[in-house]
């Protein structure tokens, strides 16, 4: 039985009262992440706002076990928990590590490609806010191209985002995933799957930042759907090379593809307030030439 | 008093609900749902309930009528932006008025 | 009591003598990234794993930091963890041995001490060990392969009694390379003085506990109601662990002795220091150089003694006192320095003796980087020069003298 609202577990693994700000995309992630697993896990973590939801000593705000880690070493820190407990004989136990973009597509990269390529059995979790939002804003290999940030503050960024999943699927991974915290059940059903595959699992999931990106906190939900809706976040999974479009860019690609225009994306958030019509004209020609990537690479149409 | 009967040799944390306080009291808005429109109470059964699944703070629960734990609700406001008959209102906080 | 027990003696160097100790000590837990003098050292834990002789998990990490990253995480969870690094390895490592350390982790990790750049330089010297002498681990440097056997066994009764991390440093090529003889311990010997790692730690998803979370400078109260530490406090246990370790050093070294019938219930070696007036201070494999020197100067008279540092941290202040009460010059060669100051052990030696009754002379010597040769000749002259210097004035120079060609 696919997930629903109504039938999806009610235990949470979130306990309320943590630090997060109002309408933080990336708890409504980790909360549906650890619903799918069952708390069943354990995690890493290291630095990011994941460690300011986590809390602060001698509390967690989470029911699951969990080691930080500094910041360059999650994808190391995945691998020792699983060789601890291999070594151990301790077995059921998925190991979860959860990162930003800033610890994944930057200063993590060199840990959780080495992982990945020595095939470590954990699944490993970008929850992707387009910048370090744990230090007030600065850009990151994950910001997009026209956005303000704290080290881009005037002209905003001069370029692309770096495509994580792309990278970590050229790894050779058996299952790769993107994912929105504005899609909660395709995430769930999607952490769900991953769990059952043995070997190194990625799941991007994009996750709007209020604060960060400069909107009101009830909108979260809605710019996460308006990236989805305009194509500048794609919903796919690729499970040993198998490309599948999933959720609502499934929908969008049976209903004859057509995207929403990306100009209104840009021109509600207040990051994009310098951004320029070309950009935002190069930004369109990008999305629908990738569209036209995905709509010819998946098998599920 | 001292801290030498903690007994932790390193940090380690426990889980405990409102680690960061009363997060209620950062709302400077209130989520008021509609029983008259929310579908579950309307037909008196379990469904929709998308207030619930999209809340960030898990502090609302899958009750006829949906309940809101008002202590830790930060009231973001998600759950009235996803209510697909808009049966959720947020007010402005009384203590924030004036 | 005398010891009836089998001589297993091997010819081997010292990467080979810390991976059998490593493999006796039953790791179960490897990771390491190779990097020269230390290489030989990871390529031989790998062929005892693949080979069945070893029943651990053997990471091929990407990096030094990484390693470091396994072994803390693999401990948090309950695992014995071993790994080995040398120079900018260790380098490399530097933020990970914090968290080791802060995290109170039992890892043990053998240094096979080399110069660090720039310029590059793979041979010989104590920078890299020294540069990460506060990160709050235990290390303890070995004069010759036996020593480095014996305490990679020791280290894990240490560092899992005090939980505290522990360094086993030696000195590259001139131990690392080099062949001597070494007594291998019988297995079920080291099983008997090596009980099972207990962790301190729990990562159970039934009981769930979150370790290394954000932490307050002020106490704080937890969930169950009781005071908590804030950051200054964990920081104060961790120097009470170190502090109070030296009495787990010396019981394990005690108790080696009782199961393997060598002594090491000793912060740092002696040789003729009873009677000496001059005392020559060095760590590692330079101590035995000095042992050289000493019988060279007895040969004209002068009576010298030596004393080889092996536990650097915790640094055994009091004994120090202690053993060079007698002396009224102390000579100390430095295989590294802090620059714009001295080398690391003159200033621990300095440090010691102050505020007590010892008003011995101080020289210091910087010797060996870089694998420079140092031979007894060479110490025996600087061990001259500094008594000569006594004839200028008594008081310590500000800064230490460079055997080099400048």
């Amino acid at each position: 039985m696919k997930a629903n609202a109504v039938n999806l577990i009610e235990k949470e693994w979130i306990l309320p009262g943590n630090r997060t700000c109002p309408g933080c995309a990336l708890s409504l992630a980790y909360r549906h992440t650890l619903k799918a697993l069952e708390g069943q896990c354990i995690v890493t973590v290291p630095a990011s706002c994941a460690t300011v939801l986590h809390g602060m000593y001698p509390i967690t705000a989470v029911n699951v076990p969990c080691v930080n880690t500094p910041f360059a070493s999650t994808g190391a820190s995945a691998t020792g928990l699983v060789a601890g407990l291999k070594a151990l004989g301790r077995k059921g136990i998925t190991v979860l590590a959860f990162a930003g973009d800033g610890g994944t597509h930057d200063i993590g990269i060199q840990s959780l490609s080495g992982a990945a390529e020595r095939q470590i059995d954990f699944i490993y979790i970008c929850y992707d806010n387009e910048g370090y939002m744990n230090t007030g804003n600065q850009r990151s290999g994950s910001t997009p191209l026209g956005a303000v940030s704290g080290t881009t503050p005037v002209l905003g960024k001069q370029q692309y985002q770096k495509d994580m999943t792309a990278i970590m699927e050229a790894h050779g991974l058996p299952f790769v995933a993107t994912c929105s915290a504005s899609y909660p059940l395709d995430l769930y059903e999607k952490v769900k799957k991953a769990k059952t595959i043995e070997g190194t699992r990625f799941i991007h999931i994009h996750t709007p930042c209020p604060p960060g990106w400069i909107f009101p906190f009830s909108d979260t939900i809605k710019f996460g759907e308006m990236a989805v809706e305009t194509g500048l976040v794609v919903l796919y999974e690729v499970e040993d090379g198998i490309f599948r479009l999933t959720s609502a860019s499934e929908s969008i690609a049976r209903k004859g593809g057509n995207l929403q225009p990306v100009r209104e994306y840009f021109t509600s958030q207040g990051r994009f307030k310098t951004i320029t019509e070309e950009q935002i004209d190069e930004l369109q020609e990008w999305v629908n030439a990738r569209w036209k990537q995905c709509l010819h690479r998946a098998t599920n149409l | 008093m001292g801290t030498r009967d903690c007994n932790h040799i390193c940090d380690e944390s426990s889980p405990g609900i409102g680690e960061a306080g009363k997060t209620g009291e950062w709302r400077t808005h209130l989520p008021i749902i509609d029983d008259k429109k929310c579908t579950a109470s309307k037909l008196n059964k379990p469904t929709c309930f998308l207030c619930w699944l999209y809340c960030p703070e898990a502090v609302m629960t899958k009750g006829i009528p949906p309940s809101i734990d008002l202590e830790y609700c930060k009231g973001c406001g998600i759950c009235a932006q996803v209510c697909p008959v808009q049966a959720i209102t947020m007010i402005a906080e009384e203590k924030n008025i004036g | 009591m005398a010891i009836q027990r089998k001589s297993n003696m091997l010819i081997i160097d010292g990467n080979q003598a810390a991976a059998i100790a490593a493999k006796m000590s039953r790791v179960q837990v490897v990771a390491a990234y190779p990097i020269t003098p230390q290489t030989p050292l990871t390529e031989q834990l790998s062929l005892f794993v693949e080979q069945g002789e070893l029943k651990a998990e053997y990471v091929a990490v990407e990096s030094e930091h990484s390693a470091m990253a396994v072994c803390t995480s693999a401990s948090i969870v309950g695992a014995r963890a071993f790994t080995a690094t040398s120079s900018h390895g260790l380098a490399y490592m530097h933020e990970m041995l914090h968290w080791a350390a802060g995290a109170r982790l039992p890892i043990v990790l053998a240094c096979v001490n080399r110069a660090i750049g720039a310029p590059w330089n793979v041979l010989n010297d104590q920078q890299d060990s020294i540069s990460q002498r506060d990160t709050g681990w235990i290390q303890i440097y070995c004069r010759n392969n036996q020593e480095i056997m014996d305490t990679i066994i020791q280290a894990y009764r240490i560092a899992e009694q005090v939980h505290v991390p522990v360094m086993v440093c030696y000195d590259g090529y001139i131990l690392s390379h080099t062949e001597m003889p070494v007594d291998v311990p019988e297995q079920a010997d080291v099983d008997r003085y090596l009980p099972p790692y207990k962790p301190h730690t729990s990562l159970d998803p039934a009981d769930p506990k979150n370790y290394n979370l954000v932490t307050l400078a002020n106490p704080r109260i937890g969930v169950d109601g009781k005071l908590c530490h804030g950051y200054m406090e964990l920081r104060y246990l961790l120097q009470e662990a170190l502090q109070n370790s030296r009495e787990t050093i010396l019981q394990a070294g005690r108790e080696f002795n009782d199961i393997f019938g060598r002594d090491y219930e000793h912060m740092f070696w002696e040789d003729r220091n009873d009677d000496a007036e001059i005392t020559i201070v060095a760590m590692g494999s330079l101590a035995m150089e000095a042992i050289v020197a000493a019988d060279m100067l007895r040969e004209e008279g002068i009576k010298v003694g030596v004393l080889g540092l092996r536990v650097f941290r915790p640094f055994p202040k009091s004994d120090v006192v202690q053993a060079l009460r007698k002396s009224k010059l102390i000579v100390v060669f430095d295989k590294n320095i802090s620059y714009g100051s001295e080398g690391a052990t003159c200033s621990e030696i300095k440090s010691a003796l102050y505020g007590t009754y010892i008003n011995a002379s101080v020289r210091n010597f910087i010797v060996g980087l870089g694998g420079r040769d140092i031979k007894a000749r060479e110490l025996v002259e600087a061990t001259k020069k500094a008594i000569a210097s006594l004839k200028e004035t008594v008081i310590n120079p500000d800064y230490p003298e460079w055997i080099c060609q400048i």
